[in-house]
């Protein structure tokens, strides 16, 4: 039968083990092939801006600390996400939960700048509970009145970036700032606790691969995690088993939203060290990406996190080196997904490639 | 102030109106694409970098329409050629859409573009009250107006909105039936990418007078919102997008008043709006249930 087209695409019985783990790796070859072509377009040498963009922050001095510490937060958030979308409950507002961490957290620094060290403590439970509170708000809206997450969490997102604005612009601003929107500086009882003497390395780059071990084993162990990979599979199945959607959806935005929280302060707790009008440079959206290309596996998104790190390392290097803008972070992490999208094609179904005939 | 009012709810109303009539399209088809705000930003900076080179803003927003479907024709080939998630995709797309156009928007960030140019009616402009409110825009306002209309018309009236609408909500019954359901589609997708480009030029030459990285503030979300909360009723989306232009107008509006609300707070006032509206609509899942397009997000394989 004549159909145009030189290949076909075919239902695999399966999905393809081995492409399950090869497809991200594909997918990155892939992106900085495609990426390196746009630089060329660009009028750019392809080869050596991709090696700025890919391979020179990892050589520099402290590069890989700076790695780490860029990473810490897209792996805690990414990891939340992995859980989340299993069940298929789709929160892409953790940039609004982490700026809802961060100004929880923070607010508790500010509001008593003369503690002794346990404050830290008490903020990072501060900055959970605050992404948590991000996170129900989006179930609630899901689950009692039935609207859909992705617009409510990504609409939440502008809210609570303006909810900071507002914050470090009026009542918490620094009476010693010059005018700058940005509140004093945290104490160092307030501060991320640094591993090791110099550089950068906090606590949290620590805690975020634990974190990973942790919902790893809750996901891929317990009685929990089966409901979740059930609802994710088949909410059919879900339903018959007796498995209740509503908890399922609290539990996911709940450990999405806190783990997004928890990024959050130790971003304005750590580097940052104070709030203010931008304190992320957008890990919201790189965070979803770390969860797809890991695989929505809590372990895959450690290795995701410290690529998506890398990403944004790259953009500062191309700048400076090159003078590049920044937003070239942006496409790189556009082009990822979308080639990570096309190469799970192959998880489930084959290419049959058609033979020409010779009449 | 009535007159100021109005005139602002129409012009804010009209990129909303632009890109969720494409949506809607779209949605229709079947085929959820929530990439509409990097179509929207793509097309801002088509629009913006084109208008700016040549002084044609005419040209400006064919380009920003051409730009839109390419990045479209993306999101196309691997939902529907090569069947990959159409949410995750729709995201890649907004992600993509972002980097691409404060990448090529960098070197124009606060330089003004040509302003697209208002149409003046002899002597119907001039009518006081009427005249400004009806007949003083530029052709984008219209062309929003026309394109709901005509989309309105073209659902419910021709035999192209009726197969649209089969492959929508039976794409087995529609094949079976002997029609493309993957050329439709791709047909709706191409649509809705136009129309978000369109929305975009609108942004960077008639709403926003200097350029301005993610200018679109999160307009291409409350499209796929609006198209959501219309319940995929023509109609509703027109009154939708006035109401969330109205709230627009109002934070700015008291923010000029010099009430003691602060404006950062006043800024989240539309984006609180669409969710309450989100979820008053939401509530009722009947409506929702009888009028959401059956194989909305559904990937089709012949």
């Amino acid at each position: 039968m004549p159909s145009p087209g030189f290949f076909k695409i075919e239902k695999r019985g399966g999905e393809s083990a081995f492409w399950r783990l090869a497809a991200p790796f594909l997918a990155v070859v892939l992106t900085a092939l495609i990426t390196g072509l746009i630089f060329a377009l660009m009028g750019r040498p392809p080869g050596r801006t991709v090696w700025v963009f890919l391979v020179s922050p990892l050589l520099a001095k402290g590069g890989l600390a700076a790695l780490a510490v860029k990473a810490a937060p897209l792996i805690m958030m990414g990891v939340g996400l992995s859980l989340a979308y299993r069940a298929n409950v789709w929160n892409i507002g953790t940039e609004g939960q982490f700026t809802l961490g961060a100004i929880c957290g923070g607010g508790v620094a500010l509001a008593l700048p003369d503690a002794g060290s346990w404050v830290f403590a008490l903020m990072a439970v501060c900055g959970v509970l605050g992404g948590m509170a991000g996170g129900a708000l989006v179930a609630v809206l899901r689950v009692k009145f039935n609207a859909n997450e992705i617009l409510t969490s990504l609409m939440l997102s502008y809210v609570f970036q303006y909810l900071l604005i507002y914050l470090v612009t009026g009542p918490w601003r620094d009476p010693q700032g010059f005018g700058f929107p940005q509140t004093p500086l945290f104490s160092d009882a307030a501060s991320a606790p640094k591993l090791g003497g110099s550089g950068n390395l906090h606590l949290g780059v620590l805690l975020a691969p634990l974190l990973a071990v942790a919902l790893w084993i809750m996901l891929e162990k317990s009685f929990l995690g089966f409901q979740f990979r059930v609802l994710g599979q088949s909410p059919r199945a879900a339903r018959f088993a007796g498995f209740s959607e509503a908890s399922l959806v609290w539990i996911a935005m709940l450990v999405s939203g806190g783990l997004a929280g928890l990024a959050g302060l130790f971003e304005v707790a750590g580097p940052v060290g104070q709030l203010t009008t931008k304190i992320s440079p957008g890990y919201g959206f790189a965070a979803i990406i770390v969860a797809f290309l890991g695989r929505l596996n809590p372990l895959g998104a450690v290795a995701a996190g410290l690529l998506l790190a890398l990403s944004f390392l790259g953009g500062d290097a191309a700048q400076i080196e090159l003078g590049l803008p920044r937003a070239v972070t942006g496409i790189f992490q556009g082009i990822l997904l979308f080639t990570l999208l096309a190469c799970d094609v192959l998880l489930a179904h084959r290419v049959v490639w058609r033979r020409q005939r010779v009449a | 102030m009535l007159v100021n009012f109005l005139i602002a709810v129409l012009v804010g109303a009209t990129p909303l109106l632009l890109a969720a009539t494409g949506e809607l399209v779209t949605e229709k088809a079947g085929v959820l694409n929530l990439g509409v705000e990097g179509m929207m930003l793509a097309g801002a900076i088509a629009a913006f970098s084109v208008a700016h080179g040549t002084g044609w803003t005419s040209l400006g927003c064919v380009s920003a329409a051409l730009a839109g479907v390419a990045l479209s024709l993306v999101f196309a080939v691997l939902t529907l050629t090569l069947q990959a998630n159409q949410t995750a995709t729709g995201l890649a797309l907004t992600i993509f859409g972002r980097g691409l156009s404060a990448l090529l928007g960098a070197g124009y960030v606060g330089i003004a573009a040509p302003v697209l140019p208002k149409l003046h009616v002899w002597g119907l402009s001039d009518i006081p009250l009427i005249g400004p409110v009806i007949f003083g825009h530029d052709a984008l306002v219209y062309l929003a107006l026309a394109a709901l209309a005509g989309v309105a018309w073209g659902i419910r009236r021709t035999q192209l909105g009726l197969v649209l609408r089969a492959v929508g909500d039976s794409h087995d019954a529609a094949h079976a039936l002997g029609y493309d359901v993957v050329a439709i589609r791709y047909g709706a997708v191409m649509f809705g990418g136009a129309m978000a480009g369109l929305a975009g030029a609108y942004m960077s030459l008639a709403y926003t007078p200097l350029w301005a990285e993610d200018l679109t503030a999160g307009r291409g979300w409350v499209a796929v919102a609006l198209v959501t909360f219309s319940a995929w009723r023509p109609l509703w989306l027109l009154l939708g997008a006035w109401f969330f232009g109205a709230l627009m107008y109002l934070s700015l509006f008291v923010q000029g008043m010099g009430v003691a609300v602060p404006s950062a707070l006043l800024s989240a006032l539309p984006y609180i709006g669409t969710i309450v509206v989100l979820v008053l609509i939401s509530r009722d899942s009947r409506l929702i249930r009888l009028n959401r397009p059956a194989m909305l997000g559904r990937p089709f394989l012949a």
